[in-house]
């Protein structure tokens, strides 16, 4: 499933002390099947865009387009396109609110409307992807686990909704390394079984570099560069410029390159910067 | 929509109320309050409207922001004026069945009406130009004859601070809730009450384990930074009391003569 981004603007707090342009004049579209990454200091936009992806903010104005259906305009129902969209927020743990595991994971398949057992396949269903096992933790209470496995039962949430898309905020925002790795492996996992398109919002410009198909880089509201990994990370002073950097693994490389005479590597990762570097010292 | 609620929010600007020591303004406010009460004519409503309207044109506060927050309470002005219409006994005006007007019924529940209007924008002005932490300072400071007697007033004053501080933060949490509880099909709008009831559930239960979290993490906050009460403490902005605070003083003092003066006009006009 595609989405179209075109000339979108939005104002918080419309003639009132505070008024803050949050997105101005963006456009940008997301292939079908594709990751996208998006980066951005602080209070540059990127909440503000994602929500509304899937209709939770009303643009002032310009229009977002899924396949082709305008769900700016109206005439799109709010739940076939949360059906579609499946948002999940930054702290997403802090949604949960059910006794079990299961009936918090049902609350999405429920509000649309699905039968009993169709819910209950998808509860099951979406507690696999995110690598829990159904039978152990359905009856158990939300509040009695882990960070980062409540961070699982939060996607589930959203999983469960089987959407064509999923968006996520910074999900591995405050997690330790483990559960940081693994809720990036889940998302790749999901992305090639599931065939989801992934919009993925992170501070980290390493998964970044490694996740993303393409990379749009935010600045004050508006697109300030877009294009591949390799192509926006390219661009390494004007991120710095904005408060962004490029993968450590880049930084470290430019480093040797500027000491160095004549090393030259564009690696976005650690494997690939070892591996032009062992090439230059074999050279 | 539920940022709409202008209730204890702080509007900034530079004006010659915001300027005014917050003891004054606390004073004046529920003098105000008082007199609202005194008041036994429209004409006295006339006068304090009048004087509302000095202040609001004085403090630079837009109109359109405080008659937003007007509207949160509508439906409670709007019930004491039914109720006061139809309960007062006295001059039938109308009659149908059961139901009866008074003369009596309409004049007060006009009275009441006024009255719950100029008070509810009086106390928002006394919100909208002090900070929240000069007006819990200024309560301390108004309430500090009342510890010689064992009236906890620095808790009482911190208690405030803290509450005032908190709401624009739980309203955002709230917003945060609503908008995640959506993303996965929620519906607040449909239904009939039950149901509605029921669907604010996923917000609430979210929304007190937040308060919670917030609480804690604000006690530990406090006690890192050696919060120990109220008993000792020294501030770094002393209020004083300015000129122009004098001038407030004797114009409160003022309008307070004429408005019981206007008592004399008699009961109606
Ligand atoms: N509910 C709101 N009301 C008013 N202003 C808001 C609101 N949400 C965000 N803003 C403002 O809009 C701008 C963009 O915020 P947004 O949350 O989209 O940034 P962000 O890129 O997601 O930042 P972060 O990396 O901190 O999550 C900021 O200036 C922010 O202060
Ligand atoms: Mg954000």
């Amino acid at each position: 499933m595609s989405i179209t981004v075109k000339n979108l603007k939005y104002i918080y707090n419309k003639g009132l002390p505070g008024e803050t342009a949050a997105l101005d004049d963006v456009s940008f579209e997301i292939e079908d099947g594709s990751i996208l990454g998006v980066i951005g200091h602080t209070g540059s936009g990127k909440s503000t865009l994602l929500q509304h992806l899937n209709g939770l903010l009303k643009p002032d104005s310009g229009e977002v387009w899924i396949d082709d259906a305008c769900i700016t305009d109206g005439s799109t129902k709010l739940v076939d396109i949360r059906r579609r969209v499946g948002l999940v927020f930054q702290y997403p743990e802090y949604q949960l609110f059910e006794e079990t595991v299961a009936k918090d994971v049902a609350f999405g398949p429920r509000n649309l409307g699905l039968d009993e057992d169709e819910i209950q396949r998808r509860v099951r269903y979406a507690l696999d992807l995110v690598g829990l096992n159904y039978e152990e933790i359905k009856d158990m209470s939300p509040f009695e686990h882990s960070g980062g496995n409540k961070r699982r039962i939060a996607l589930a949430g959203v999983l469960a909704m089987e959407p064509k898309v999923l968006i996520l905020d910074e999900p591995t925002a405050g997690l330790d390394p483990k559960a940081h790795r693994e809720i990036l492996s889940m998302v790749k996992r999901i992305h090639e079984n599931e065939g989801m398109s992934i919009v993925f919002v992170s501070h980290n410009m390493a998964d970044i570099a490694s996740m993303a198909d393409k990379v749009i880089v935010m600045n004050t509201g508006r697109i300030v560069l877009e294009g591949t990994p390799a192509q926006v990370f390219a661009h390494s002073e004007e991120l710095a410029g904005m408060g962004l950097n490029v993968p450590p693994a880049r930084e470290m490389t430019d480093k040797l390159a500027r000491i160095v005479p004549g090393f030259k590597s564009e690696a976005l990762s650690i494997t690939q910067a070892a591996a032009d570097i062992k090439a230059f010292i074999n050279n | 929509m539920i940022r709409d609620i202008t209730l204890g929010q702080y509007y900034p600007a530079d004006s010659p109320v915001h300027r005014l020591d917050a003891r004054v303004k606390i004073t004046a406010t529920m003098l105000y309050i008082v007199e609202l009460f005194l008041v036994k004519n429209f004409a006295g409503f006339l006068i304090a409207a009048a004087a509302l309207f000095a202040v609001i044109a004085l403090s630079r506060v837009p109109l359109r922001f405080i008659f937003r927050g007007l509207t949160a309470v509508f439906l409670i002005i709007f019930f004491t004026l039914i109720l006061n219409i139809f309960l007062t006994d006295g001059r039938v005006l109308w009659h149908w069945k059961f139901i009866t007007i008074t003369y009596e019924g309409v004049i007060r529940a006009a009275f009441m009406a006024i009255r719950l209007v100029l008070l509810i924008i009086g106390s928002s002005i006394l919100t909208l130009t002090t900070k929240p932490i000069e007006l819990t300072d200024g309560l301390e400071k108004l309430m500090s004859p009342l510890s010689k007697i064992g009236v906890p007033s620095h808790e009482i004053a911190l208690m405030m601070t803290i509450a005032l501080r908190f709401i624009p933060t739980l309203m955002e949490e709230t917003d945060k809730i609503i908008k995640a509880q959506q993303a996965r099909g929620a519906d607040f709008e449909s239904g009939n009450i039950i149901q509605r009831a029921k669907s604010l559930i996923p917000i609430l239960v979210p929304l007190f384990i937040s308060s919670f979290r917030i609480a804690q993490e604000l006690a530990l906050a406090m006690e890192a930074r050696c919060y120990h009460g109220g008993k000792g403490r020294t501030r770094m902005n002393e209020i004083h009391f300015h000129r122009g605070d004098a001038v407030a003083a004797v114009l409160l003092i003022g309008f307070l003569a004429v408005i019981i003066a206007s008592r004399q006009l008699g009961s109606v006009l």
